[in-house]
C-alpha cells in the first residue's frame, strides 16, 4: 500500500479508536485503579488501600448471595432461552413440508421479536403490572378469578428469582429466534433435501442436521446470554422488592455495585466489586468458548 | 473557527489527560471566589451585591416552594446578584461530578430517593461549617442569635460531632395516618389498637398497611418509635451511638413483637410487593385504615384524596403502661437536609439565603406556599392550614410540651443500617422472621458498622 493511503486509513481509524480509548478503555483502567482505594466518590483524592476491598468482598454475605443467584440464572436462562429459540426458529423455518416452515410463520416471526424492540426498563415496568401481587396484577387477576389466593411473584422468596428469570427468557427468546433463523437460512437446502429423501422425520432433521450445523451460532448466543445474565441490573432494579429483595434472593452483582457506589458512597469497594464481576464474566466467556470449541465445518 | 480533525483529536487527547473520574492529587482548590461585600449588622456574612449565587434544589412532585418563597427575598436584598437556580430529580448523578470537579453549587436542598450521600460529603470536607451562621443575629430580633430563635431542640439536631452543618428549617411529625371522617377513637394503648383493628377487620377493610417494595423504612420508623416510647430517649441515643446491644434492648424487642402481630393479623401480604403510592391510594379508597407516614402524606396524596377523606394523624400507641415516654410522644423530623457547600463560589450568599429562610417572613412565606411547618416558632400562626398539617402541628406541640419529641440520626449516618432494616422489617412484618431474629439481625449489622474502620462514626 502506498504510504499516503496508509495515512488516509489511519486518519479515519484514529477518531473511533480515540473515542473507544477515552470512553471504554479509560474507565476500565480507572475502575482497576479506584478498586485499590477507599474513594468515596466526592473528592479528588483518595487513600491507597491495596487489596483490602477485595478481601472484604469475599467476606460479604450479600456478595455470595448474588453469586448464588447468578449461578441459578446461568443454569436456567441460557438453557431455556436457547432451547425455546431453537425450537421456534426450527418451526418457523423448516418444520413444515419441504423447507418452508409452519403456516403463518412470517407473522409469528414478527410477534416473537416484539420484546426485543422494547427497552429493558420498559419490559420491567410492563412486568410490574403482570406480577403485581394484588388482584390488579394481570396474572393475579386470573389466579384470583379461579378462586385462589393471589401469588406474590416477587415477594415470595422461593419464587422471586424465578419470576425475574421468566422475564429474561421472555425478552430474550425473540432475538435468538431471529439469530438462529438467520443461521438456518445459511444451511444449504440440499442437505435438508437429502435428509428428506433418506426418510428423516422432523425430529431427526432437527437434532441431526439443524442443531449440529448451528453449533457456532448457539455458542455465540450462549456467551451473549451468559453476559446478559451476569448483568441483570435493570430488571432486578425495576422489579424486585427493596432492590434485590426479599432478603437478597434476587440481588445481582451489578445492583450491589450500584448500591455501594451511590447508596453507601463506597466507590472503591464498588469498583473492586466491578473488577471481580469483570473477571467472572471473562472466565465464563473463555470457559464457554473452550468447552464448546470444535473444528469448523466446511460445506 | 472551524474544528478540524487535528483540533478534534487534540481536544480528545486533552480530555484523556484531565477527564479522569478521580485524579491523583487534591486539585480541588476552589475556583475564583465571589468578591466579598462589606460586613454590616444587616449583612453579617458580607454578601457582595454583584456576581452570582447558585442554589440547587431537589425537584420533586410538588412545586419548588422554597425557591419561590425565599429567593425573591434574597433578590430584593441584593438586586444585582445573579441567582442561578438548578433543579434536578437525580441529585447524586447531577451534582456529584460538580463536587469532584471542585465547582459545586453554593446551596443544596438535598432530598429525594437519589440524594447525595451527606455523610460522604461531610467526611470529605465539602460541607460548610455553619457555626458562624447560627451565631449570626436573627433578622427579626438582631439581639438574638439565630440558633436561639428556633424551636427548642432543632439546633441540636443539626450537630455532627458538635458542629452544625445543615439548616434546621423543617419540622415534621411522623405517626399513623387515617381518615378523620371514619370517626375512630384514636387508640392510645396497644390493647385499644388491637381491639380497633379487630373491629375494622370484621367490617371488611384492611386495618393496617405499609408498602414493602420501596417504603419499608416507614414501617421501620414506626417500630423504632414504639421502641423509643417504651425504652425512653436514651434508647434512640444508644442506637445512634452504636452502643453494644442497643438493638437488642427490651424496648426494641417489645416493639418488634407487637408490630409483627399487627403485620401477621391485620395487614395484607400483597403489600410487600407494592410501592408507597399504591398503598396510599388504597387508603384513599377506604380499603386500608392506618398507614405509617410523615406529615407530607396529605400533600403527596392531594390528587387522589376524595372529598370525604380528611387526613389526620395519631402518634403510635403506647406499648405498655410502663412505657418511659407518654402516649403523646411522637417521632419528629426536625432540621433539613439543606446545606451550604464549603467549596462553592459564594458561601456568603448561601448563608444569607438560609438566614432569610429562618426569618419570620421567609418561614411564613414558605409555610403559606407549601403548607409545611418550619422550626421558626409562630411563623405559621394564623395561616390557613390544611387538616393534616394542623394535626401534625398539634402533635408536635403536645409532644414538645411533654419533652417527648423523638429524633434519631442513625438512618442518615449509617446507610448500611438503613438498607438492612428495610429487608429486616419486611421479613418481620410479613411473617418470615421473629422479633428476636429482627433484633439480632439489626444488632449484627450495627456491630459490623461499628467494626468497619472505613465508616466514619458519629456521636450525639
Amino acid at each position: 500500500m502506498r504510504r499516503g493511503g496508509f495515512l488516509f486509513i489511519a486518519g479515519f481509524l484514529a477518531a473511533p479508536v480515540a473515542l473507544y480509548a477515552v470512553l471504554v478503555i479509560g474507565p476500565y483502567l480507572q475502575a482497576f485503579q479506584i478498586a485499590l482505594t477507599n474513594w468515596r466518590g466526592v473528592s479528588a483524592g483518595a487513600d491507597f488501600v491495596g487489596l483490602d476491598n477485595f478481601a472484604r468482598i469475599f467476606q460479604d454475605d450479600m456478595f455470595w448471595k448474588a453469586l448464588r443467584n447468578h449461578g441459578q440464572m446461568l443454569l436456567a436462562v441460557p438453557l431455556i432461552t436457547l432451547g425455546m429459540a431453537l425450537l421456534f426458529a426450527f418451526l418457523l423455518n423448516v418444520a413444515g413440508r419441504r423447507t418452508k416452515g409452519l403456516r403463518g410463520s412470517g407473522f409469528y416471526r414478527v410477534v416473537f421479536f416484539f420484546p426485543q424492540v422494547l427497552s429493558l426498563a420498559a419490559v420491567g415496568v410492563l412486568f410490574q403490572l403482570v406480577y403485581r401481587p394484588d388482584e390488579s396484577g394481570i396474572l393475579n387477576r386470573l389466579i384470583t378469578g379461579l378462586g385462589l389466593e393471589p401469588v406474590g411473584f416477587l415477594t415470595d422468596p422461593s419464587l422471586a428469582l424465578w419470576s425475574i428469570i421468566g422475564v429474561m427468557i421472555w425478552s430474550g427468546v425473540g432475538f435468538y429466534m431471529v439469530l438462529f433463523s438467520a443461521g438456518m437460512a445459511a444451511i444449504p437446502t440440499e442437505i435438508y433435501e437429502a435428509a428428506e429423501l433418506d426418510g428423516a422425520g422432523r425430529f431427526r432433521v432437527f437434532f441431526s442436521i439443524t442443531v449440529p450445523l448451528l453449533r457456532n451460532t448457539v455458542q455465540v448466543a450462549w456467551v451473549y446470554l451468559g453476559i446478559a445474565v451476569l448483568d441483570g441490573f435493570a430488571l432486578v432494579q425495576v422489579l424486585s422488592v427493596n432492590n434485590g429483595g426479599p432478603d437478597g434472593v434476587t440481588s445481582v452483582l451489578g445492583l450491589q455495585v450500584w448500591q455501594h457506589a451511590f447508596g453507601n458512597s463506597t466507590f472503591g469497594y464498588a469498583s473492586a466489586m466491578g473488577v471481580v464481576l469483570f473477571f467472572i464474566i471473562m472466565s465464563i466467556t473463555v470457559l464457554t468458548m473452550r468447552v464448546t470449541r470444535r473444528e469448523p465445518l466446511e460445506y | 473557527m472551524h474544528i478540524t480533525r487535528r483540533h478534534a483529536l487534540g481536544m480528545l487527547g486533552a480530555s484523556l489527560l484531565t477527564g479522569c473520574a478521580m485524579t491523583g492529587g487534591d486539585s480541588s482548590a476552589p475556583a475564583s471566589k465571589a468578591p466579598a461585600g462589606k460586613v454590616t449588622p444587616d449583612n453579617p456574612f458580607g454578601v457582595a451585591d454583584t456576581g452570582s449565587a447558585e442554589l440547587a434544589y431537589f425537584k420533586g412532585g410538588s412545586p419548588n416552594y422554597l425557591a419561590e418563597s425565599v429567593e425573591p427575598l434574597l433578590q430584593k436584598k441584593f438586586p444585582k446578584v445573579k441567582i442561578q437556580r438548578t433543579t434536578t430529580e437525580r441529585m447524586a448523578q447531577t451534582l456529584q461530578p460538580r463536587f469532584v470537579g471542585g465547582n459545586p453549587p453554593d446551596f443544596i436542598d438535598n432530598a429525594g430517593a437519589d440524594a447525595l450521600n451527606f455523610g460522604a460529603l461531610l467526611q470529605d470536607g465539602q460541607v460548610l461549617d455553619l457555626t458562624a451562621f447560627y451565631d449570626a443575629p436573627s433578622i427579626d430580633d438582631p439581639s438574638k442569635k439565630i440558633k436561639d430563635t428556633l424551636l427548642p431542640g432543632s439546633y441540636d439536631s443539626t450537630l455532627v460531632d458538635g458542629v452544625p452543618y445543615t439548616i434546621s428549617f423543617v419540622a415534621r411529625s411522623f405517626g399513623l395516618w387515617y381518615n378523620a371522617n371514619l370517626n375512630l377513637e384514636a387508640p392510645k394503648t396497644w390493647d385499644a389498637f388491637i381491639k380497633l383493628c379487630e373491629e375494622l377487620k370484621k367490617s371488611g377493610v384492611t386495618p393496617y398497611g405499609f408498602a414493602g417494595k420501596n417504603a419499608a423504612d416507614y414501617q421501620a420508623e414506626a417500630i423504632l418509635t414504639s421502641a423509643v416510647k417504651a425504652g425512653g430517649l436514651e434508647l434512640a441515643r444508644a442506637i445512634d451511638n452504636l452502643e453494644d446491644g442497643a438493638w437488642q434492648a427490651e424496648g426494641v424487642r417489645q416493639a418488634a413483637e407487637a408490630w409483627a402481630e399487627i403485620g401477621a393479623r391485620f395487614s395484607d401480604k400483597s403489600f410487600e410487593g407494592l410501592i408507597h403510592t399504591e398503598v396510599q391510594l388504597r387508603q384513599n379508597q377506604g380499603k386500608v385504615v392506618f398507614y405509617p407516614s410523615g406529615d407530607w402524606l396529605e400533600s403527596e396524596q392531594q390528587k387522589t384524596t376524595p372529598n370525604d377523606f380528611q387526613y389526620t394523624m395519631t402518634p403510635t400507641p403506647s406499648l405498655t403502661s410502663s412505657d418511659k415516654l407518654p402516649a403523646v410522644a411522637v417521632y419528629a423530623l426536625l432540621g433539613s437536609s439543606m446545606f451550604a457547600t464549603a467549596k462553592g463560589k459564594n458561601p456568603a450568599a448561601a448563608q444569607e439565603f438560609m438566614r432569610l429562610m429562618v426569618s419570620k417572613a421567609g418561614a411564613r412565606a414558605y409555610t403559606e406556599a407549601s403548607g409545611w411547618l418550619t422550626t421558626v416558632p409562630g411563623a405559621a400562626d394564623g395561616l390557613d392550614l390544611s387538616p393534616g398539617t394542623l394535626a401534625s402541628q398539634h402533635a408536635l406541640a403536645a409532644a414538645g410540651e411533654a419533652n417527648a419529641l423523638i429524633t434519631w440520626r442513625w438512618n442518615g449516618w449509617y446507610q448500611p443500617l438503613l438498607t438492612e432494616i428495610r429487608d429486616a422489617t419486611n421479613a418481620l412484618m410479613f411473617g418470615r422472621a421473629t422479633a428476636a431474629q429482627f433484633t439480632e439481625r439489626m444488632q449484627k449489622k450495627a456491630d459490623e458498622v461499628k467494626a468497619d474502620p472505613a465508616i466514619k462514626k458519629y456521636k450525639r
